[in-house]
């Protein structure tokens, strides 16, 4: 009955979401109020419908309700309770539903706190929004019920793919949605500018806070997704650059300059049409991340099951949306007009520069990733692009990037001198430089990556203290601790984040170029030595988990007479899959990881074990940790709430005038 | 200078014309070497009598399918109807190839099982799957360890391929059988090999 | 006249900046495309020696050894047709199996053995417990009632 009542809702969800998507917008063109008036309530009660649908079906799996398809597939009785929740989304049809919950979550929010804006192109957010959500439910009911039932019912069930039985899988997708689904609200936002025409500094104010707080999300969801490769599928990489990876890293390469481009068009007014062409583009990078993973066009280590039908789905429904932005696009932009004028040697300029080149650096993502999927097309045979070409066309494209991302802050609005602001920066760059070479050298390794790398990373620390200071000092009166309070919350998030930046790429290269493994036979007592550690083998038991038989090793590590850590590296087989899965262990610490994956057991008690040391490692998520912190203080701005109140005054006194 | 606000919808309409293309292709289509040449010869034991064994040679000159299936295969369920519904109507003549039967099981632990016992197994599940579910063969052949499929190159299951009189397969079909497959491509191939023949 | 020209700089530093970024793209594909083949077109010459390139197939039923080290495993891919001689040394993935689709990437040697630097396996979708399978088939079996 539950299974039926989640359908039902989903179906009540599309309703509403029709009326949503229809009538405020009627009612934006007629200058209806009443009609305007029907999108909060519709987009609301869409919500409720589609969270009592969703509370149906993870129901469904928490009871073991293995009449329902869903469940049967991706669930067991024997699942820890945290496992059949989570598996819930761990397939096609559940992580479906979750895109749609998250979608008209966000809806919400707009309706939500938008009280400060005019009635209008509330309406207009809020009709674009039910598009898309018309488009995903439909899609849902269409060809990927999560409610289909099998009867009788399965007995036992077949589990959850082992590789997402794992806490990082818990939160992964639901942040990764999040901020996906997140830049639709600045798509609707710029959709509903180009309908009405009004685009101004006021739309931009609006944009950002959603943008940022979308971005928020995709980068810890992306720094979480890239965590659990690194401890659950054993050896230790980081990113791999799957289509899969890819897909979620365009949009954030695009959201990246949107947000960026929005600060632009705030401030200054200019950058307009290509605002709203990056909003256009970053959700529709989103949507067709979806289309990648969901339609197996281009096969990927992480594709499930897929079906070309629902890829032909997703297809019509990318051409639908993308398509009809594009042309909206086309038709209006020319009108939106250009912004202040600002000249060659202005923050404008160093914002631009980067804007364009992340946007170059999203194309070249997308080209490697679909050009397999080209060359196959046109019968010019079957290849496969790896990391080496993205390593290659990254590091020249982002080197420029991460420079002019921290001489941009220094330069000032509209006009600089530009002799005036090399000087002030060119000590902080040849320190950089020298730091770079004189690290490279220290550790013993230089080179040219590695000193490029440090020497960027230098750059960005060195040049963010210089940045504070300059703010510090640039104020008059007052002590110190006035000053720094009189720095704005938004301020703070621009330098954390891109301090954040620093901090990741100095885990990148150092990882990179001196993290070291071993692969050694290992049996009872015997020891193998790796970076100035020793591990010593103390056997293997049996270890069995709920729903697997595990072969759990021992192995202390030691350093000299120092104890390290003693780790705990298992070879699981899921039982209801029969499938195998590495269970890595790994000594986390600030400067370095040591990391142990169990391998296969080549003849009795004798085992393959994998030995890595990681150097900085953690760095890596330090500094997306710092990025995502950035964008938090940044929407904490007191301004948004100062300006949210005026303009809320502002909209009452319009309508009652 | 309206033109250029056109470039993204044109740049799109390309990448989606690619994405469209590439829904056609089937990414889980490996390139048969065997299309066109001799089918590999075997002689296997027949489960109805495994004392006897069936050899390639004896369908020549006929037009017939081998059908690769095990009874832990559940995509084989998805197509049995169709079988046994072609049998019923006398389409095509279907031998079964049953792969794998007992190691392919992956809720089995083979280990150590001595190649007799397995093959007496896999005898009795597949008879037992055959009378629950209807045989719809001609007569099916047991390939207790795989090497015939791998002959074949048999990828997953099930597979079905289509022989001609002389011998040669003419087309590989991965997957269950459906029954737009069956009319719009297996059963014309079929005809045009018995007219050729 | 100086926002014409201050308008040119801008366009003309981002042509410039976009060619320099196709050539870069260009460049990198042209030295670090991987093909694929299959064990049929390495035996007919078609693969190159000395450039990385991928081969895909099954792992033959017991040709998987592994050396005296313990690490060092080889294994024969099959394309059916014909058969390649792989070689590598490191950790399989967990799914690697005989009898099981792989793609390897790596070199091909002058004695014909292909030297592996990674093994892919494919994941199989096929496994169901019996209870799950049969609920499936009674799931077709009642929409082919209710369709005739």
């Amino acid at each position: 009955m539950i299974p039926e009542l989640g359908h039902f809702s989903l179906v009540l969800a599309l309703v509403l979401a029709l009326v949503q998507a229809v009538v405020p917008m009627v009612g934006a063109s007629r200058n209806r109020f009443a009609l305007m008036a029907v999108g909060r309530p519709a987009a609301q009660g869409q919500f409720f419908f589609i969270l009592v649908s969703y509370v149906c079906l993870t129901w469904a799996f928490i009871q073991s309700d293995f009449s329902v398809q869903l469940a049967a597939s991706n669930s067991h009785s024997a699942t820890p309770l945290m496992y059949k929740i989570t598996g819930v989304w761990g397939n096609h049809e559940g992580s479906l539903l979750l895109w749609a919950m998250s979608l008209s979550l966000w809806t919400v929010a707009v309706t939500v706190f938008s009280s400060h804006l005019p009635e209008a192109f509330v309406a207009r957010v809020l009709g674009v929004l039910g598009w898309v959500s018309v488009g995903f439910l439909s899609f849902l009911l269409v060809t990927s019920n999560p409610f289909d039932r099998i009867l009788p019912g399965a007995g036992e069930g077949r589990d959850l793919n082992p590789l997402l039985q794992d806490p990082g899988m818990i939160i992964h997708p639901p942040l990764l949605y999040m901020g996906y689904v997140g830049f639709s609200v600045a798509f609707a936002f710029a959709i509903a500018a180009l309908l009405s025409g009004r685009m101004d500094a006021a739309w931009a104010r609006w944009s950002r806070p959603w943008t940022t707080v979308a971005w928020v999300f995709l980068t810890a969801g992306i720094a979480v997704g890239s965590g659990w490769a690194y401890y659950e599928l054993g050896w230790g990489g980081w990113w791999f650059w799957d289509p899969v990876e890819n897909a979620s890293f365009m949009p954030w390469l695009l959201g990246t300059a949107l947000m960026h481009s929005l600060a632009v068009t705030e401030k200054r007014g200019a950058f307009r049409s290509w605002t709203v062409l990056l909003a256009i583009s970053a959700f529709s990078l989103s949507l067709l991340g979806t289309f990648i993973v969901r339609s197996g066009v281009i096969t990927s280590v992480h594709a499930f099951a897929t079906d070309p039908k629902r890829g032909l789905f997703i297809l019509a429904l990318l051409v639908i949306v993308i398509g009809v932005s594009l042309l909206l696009y086309a038709w209006r932009a020319p009108r939106l007009g250009g912004g202040g004028s600002f000249s060659f040697v202005s923050r404008e300029t160093a914002l631009l520069g980067n804007n364009v080149l992340l946007s170059v650096a999203s194309a070249s993502v997308l080209l490697g990733t679909t050009y397999p999927l080209f060359l196959d097309a046109l019968g010019m045979g079957k290849i496969s692009v790896g990391p080496p070409y993205f390593e290659a066309v990254f590091i020249p494209l982002m080197t420029p990037v991460v420079v002019l991302m921290m001489f941009g802050p220094f330069l000032r609005w509209k006009d600089d001198d530009l002799v005036a602001a090399v000087r002030k920066v060119a000590p902080t760059f040849i320190a950089s430089a020298v730091i770079g070479l004189g690290t490279a050298y220290a550790v013993d390794h230089v080179t040219w990556r590695t000193v490029l790398g440090l020497a960027l990373a230098a750059w960005v620390v060195l040049a963010s203290v210089q940045l504070l200071a300059v703010r510090i000092t640039d104020r008059a009166g007052a002590g110190l601790g006035a000053r720094l309070r009189s720095i704005t919350a938004s301020w703070w998030g621009m330098w954390l984040a891109h301090l954040g930046v620093g901090v990741f790429i100095i885990g990148v290269t150092l990882v990179g170029s001196l993290n070291t493994n071993l692969d050694v036979k290992m049996r009872d007592g015997q020891r193998a030595e790796l970076a100035g550690y020793s591990f010593t083998f103390r056997g293997v038991q049996d270890a069995d988990g709920p729903n697997y038989d595990a072969a759990r090793a021992t192995i202390d590590v030691r350093r000299g007479e120092l104890a390290i850590a003693t780790l705990t590296p298992e070879k699981r087989l899921y039982r209801a899959q029969g499938m195998p899965m590495t269970e890595a262990s790994i000594d986390i610490g600030p400067f370095r990881d040591v990391y142990v994956s169990l391998g296969e057991e080549i003849e009795d008690g004798t085992w393959i074990v994998s030995i890595y040391y990681k150097p900085f490692i953690s760095w890596i998520w330090l500094g997306c940790t710092l990025m995502a912190l950035g964008g938090v203080f940044a929407v904490a701005d007191r301004r948004y709430r100062r300006l949210a109140v005026r303009e809320t005054t502002l909209s009452t006194q319009q309508r009652t005038a | 200078m309206k033109a250029k606000f056109l470039v993204p919808l044109l740049l799109f309409f390309g990448l989606a014309g690619f994405l469209a293309f590439g829904l056609t292709l089937n990414p889980r289509e490996v390139p048969s070497p065997l299309i066109d040449k001799p089918a590999p010869n075997f002689k296997l034991a027949r489960i109805d009598d495994p004392a006897s064994t069936f050899a390639l040679e004896e369908m020549r000159g006929q037009v017939w399918l081998l059908n690769v299936w095990a009874s832990w295969c559940v995509a084989c369920r998805q197509e049995h109807p169709l079988l046994v519904r072609m049998a019923r109507q006398k389409l095509v003549p279907v031998v079964g190839l049953n792969y794998k039967e007992v190691r392919g099981d992956g809720a089995l632990n083979v280990r150590g099982m001595a190649l007799e016992a397995e093959t007496a197994l896999a005898v009795e599940r597949a008879r037992g799957w055959l009378s629950d579910h209807g045989d719809p063969y001609v007569l099916s052949v047991l390939d207790v360890d795989g090497r015939v499929g791998i002959d074949f190159g048999v990828y997953g299951v099930p597979e079905t391929f289509l022989i001609d009189a002389e011998g040669r397969i003419r087309y590989k079909h991965i997957g269950p059988i459906t029954p737009d497959s069956l009319q719009q491509v297996i059963m014309p191939k079929v005809e045009e090999l018995r007219r050729a023949g | 006249m100086k926002a014409r020209s201050k308008r040119l700089m801008l366009v003309g530093g981002g042509v410039a900046l976009l060619v320099a970024a196709v050539a870069l793209v260009l460049s990198a594909f042209q030295q670090n495309l991987v093909f694929f083949h299959t064990p049929s077109e390495v035996a007919e010459g078609k693969a190159p020696t000395g450039k990385t390139f991928r081969v895909g197939g099954m792992v033959e039923d017991g040709s998987i050894k592994r050396e005296a080290d313990g690490l060092t495993v080889s294994f024969v891919i099959t394309d059916t047709a014909k058969v390649i001689p792989v070689s590598y040394r490191g950790t399989l993935p967990d799914l690697f199996k005989e009898g099981k689709g792989a793609v390897v990437q790596g070199k091909l040697e002058a004695d014909g053995t292909f030297r592996a630097s990674e093994v892919l396996a494919k994941h199989d979708e096929n496994y169901m417990p019996p209870e799950a399978a049969h609920a499936v088939e009674q799931a077709s079996k009642a929409a082919a009632t209710v369709s005739q």
